[in-house]
């Protein structure tokens, strides 16, 4: 590439185009007319104003009740329950799924057998009734202990009446049937990995855990952190149906002050909005951590958009 | 240079590999001398390939024994009968055995100085600032330092190619296996490739190469074997099997690739 003359306009790569003096062709194209999108808009608009109209004026709302409850003590109590049971619960599932993915994934048949029957038995359950189970769970095993298996001695033992909390039982329940759900998610992750990658990594020398740790999971997480994300921002709502054994959290909390004042769609609009704060907050930290673990899959498009702008500036 | 060595680098006999009722390899003997460079080619589906991914145990065998620097690769003898190694121990034996790919597979998360770091700091426990000191050098020597901090899809082929046999040199092997090492690049690329690999050969490695490049063979291989259906059809000097071929198989091969 040289340019002899100093005609070409600067940063042109083309020794033609340098010769001659570039010829500006602008399109300042005239829109064809859209009426369908304009009567639409405005129906959506005018519809969307009245709805904000009947809601703003309508009395039985109490919208000062809303406002005075919406920093209540028990309330807040009720949001700091609730992100408790979600993240700890998000941790444990997350944990129990990449256990029963990597045990999927295993050559053994009993570990395959024993994380399929796991997910199978609480994939194919309600949530509802795993929740007041775990609850009850005492009716059925009434004391815990940690000793020999099968009916041997007992070192420590623990009353299950004493154990099981609301707050144990909706972390057992919410745990155990998120990690069912999140080891699909995880072995769908894993098995998005281009095989090659451990082949190269077993080259190396690598363990299976190392292969596992450094090169497969990382390349997974950008599968399953979108999921994640999802399950988290559902989970946020879903420890709402701890409130079928009083488990504290924010919706339990906004119906006991309901069962008070008789405020009932006041408390209910109360929990929503701090329901649809939780989960704005989540969606954008999903946000962030997608971005971080596009480490270089971004500089693909990086690298596709350079390569494609010399075309770009070819003369047809 | 290293003709001392009474054992040879690579010692196969008798193997053989069966991929469910096909049979791949049908029984290969090959010594790979020390510091001599060994250029397999054949059609594909021959079992070039498979051969060499039997020599680091990237596949199990059916029958037939490998030895890489003396070591049986796989099992240990223990009086009259072959032991299945334990993971931990074919992993070590894996360690000074280079291997480059057809697709190079680097990893995608990792900067190129990353990826050459990989080993060292994950399998051979060395400090990070040691390993990334090493790796600077290792790209330094296929060309690559001022390309350091960029990711694999940030990088052509050739460079992403040269990358990966940096990081397999990072784990300082004692033999280096090429599979197909140029095959999935564009043709104004693959020179740089065997530029580098000329120059890994001229230091004195040991290589197995699985090649469609004959230039390379003939310049570079101290031995040319041709394989097809999965038993060693020819083998020789490069220039002199090149240029006078026996085989009526193999000079219809050459008469394909060149």
């Amino acid at each position: 590439m040289e340019v002899t003359s100093s005609g070409g306009a600067p940063g042109s790569r083309d020794e033609e185009a340098a010769a001659q003096p570039p010829v500006e062709l602008p399109i300042n194209a005239v829109r064809p007319p859209r009426p369908g999108r304009l009567i639409g808009a405005a129906v959506a608009l005018l519809f969307m104003a009245w709805l904000a109209y009947t809601i703003i004026v309508n009395e039985n709302l109490h919208w000062d009740v809303i406002v005075s409850f919406l920093m209540d003590g028990r309330i807040l109590g009720g949001l700091w329950v609730t992100i408790q049971l979600t993240v700890y619960s998000m941790v444990i599932g997350l944990i129990l799924g990449v256990l029963a993915a990597v045990m999927q994934l295993s050559d053994s048949p009993v570990l395959r057998g024993t994380s399929a029957l796991y997910t199978w038995f609480f994939r194919g359950t309600p949530l509802l009734v795993q929740l007041i189970f775990w609850f009850n769970i005492g009716l059925v095993f009434p004391s815990f202990g940690i000793g020999v298996p099968f009916d041997g001695p007992k070192l420590v033992e623990w009353q299950a009446n004493e154990l099981i909390t609301p707050f144990t039982a909706a972390l057992l329940g919410l745990a155990i049937n998120e990690g069912a759900y999140m080891a699909e998610i995880v072995r769908a992750g894993i098995r998005s990995v281009d095989p090659g990658q451990r082949e190269a990594a077993e080259a190396l020398g690598m363990s299976h855990r190392q292969v596992l740790r450094r090169v497969v999971l990382p390349q997974a997480m950008r599968v399953i952190i979108p999921p994640t994300g999802n399950q988290f921002i559902s989970m946020l709502k879903t420890t709402s149906m701890v409130s079928v054994i009083a488990g504290a959290e924010l919706l339990t909390v906004a119906q006991r002050i309901y069962l008070g004042n008789f405020e009932v769609i006041a408390m209910l609009i109360v929990a929503s909005i701090w329901y649809v704060v939780l989960t704005t907050i989540a969606s954008v930290g999903q946000h962030f951590i997608e971005k971080r673990f596009e480490r270089g899959h971004a500089a693909l498009g990086a690298r596709v958009r350079r390569n494609l702008r010399p075309f770009a500036k070819e003369p047809a | 240079m290293t003709a001392g060595h009474a054992e040879p680098m690579v010692k196969i006999r008798s193997l053989r590999k069966r991929f469910g009722s096909v049979e791949v390899l049908k029984g290969i003997d090959l010594d790979v001398p020390h510091g001599q460079v060994v250029c397999v080619v054949g059609p594909s589906g021959s079992g070039k390939s498979t051969l060499l991914r039997c020599v680091n145990r990237m596949e199990t065998i059916d029958s037939g024994r490998i030895w890489v620097d003396g070591e049986l690769m796989g099992y240990a003898e223990r009086g009259d009968r072959l032991h299945l190694l334990p993971p931990a121990e074919l992993c070590r034996q894996r360690r000074p055995i280079g291997m480059v790919f057809q697709r190079f597979h680097l990893f995608p998360h990792r900067t190129a100085v990353e990826n050459v770091m990989e080993g060292p700091v994950t399998v051979l426990r060395t400090s990070r600032a040691e390993a990334r000191r090493q790796a600077m050098e290792l790209l330094e020597r296929v060309g690559l330092a001022d390309r350091a901090g960029h990711y694999p899809a940030q990088l052509s082929g050739g460079q992403q190619q040269r990358v990966a046999i940096a990081r397999s040199l990072a784990m300082r092997p004692k033999l280096m296996l090429f599979d197909e090492p140029t095959s999935a690049l564009d043709p104004e690329l693959v020179q740089e490739v065997l530029a580098v690999m000329r120059d890994l050969a001229a230091s004195g490695m040991t290589m197995m190469v699985v090649t469609h490049e004959m230039g390379f063979a003939r310049e570079v291989g101290d031995q040319l074997v041709f394989v097809d259906g999965g038993v060693i059809v020819e083998r020789g000097d490069p220039r002199e099997v090149l240029a006078a071929p026996k085989n009526d198989r193999f000079r219809a091969f050459l008469g394909q690739v060149l």
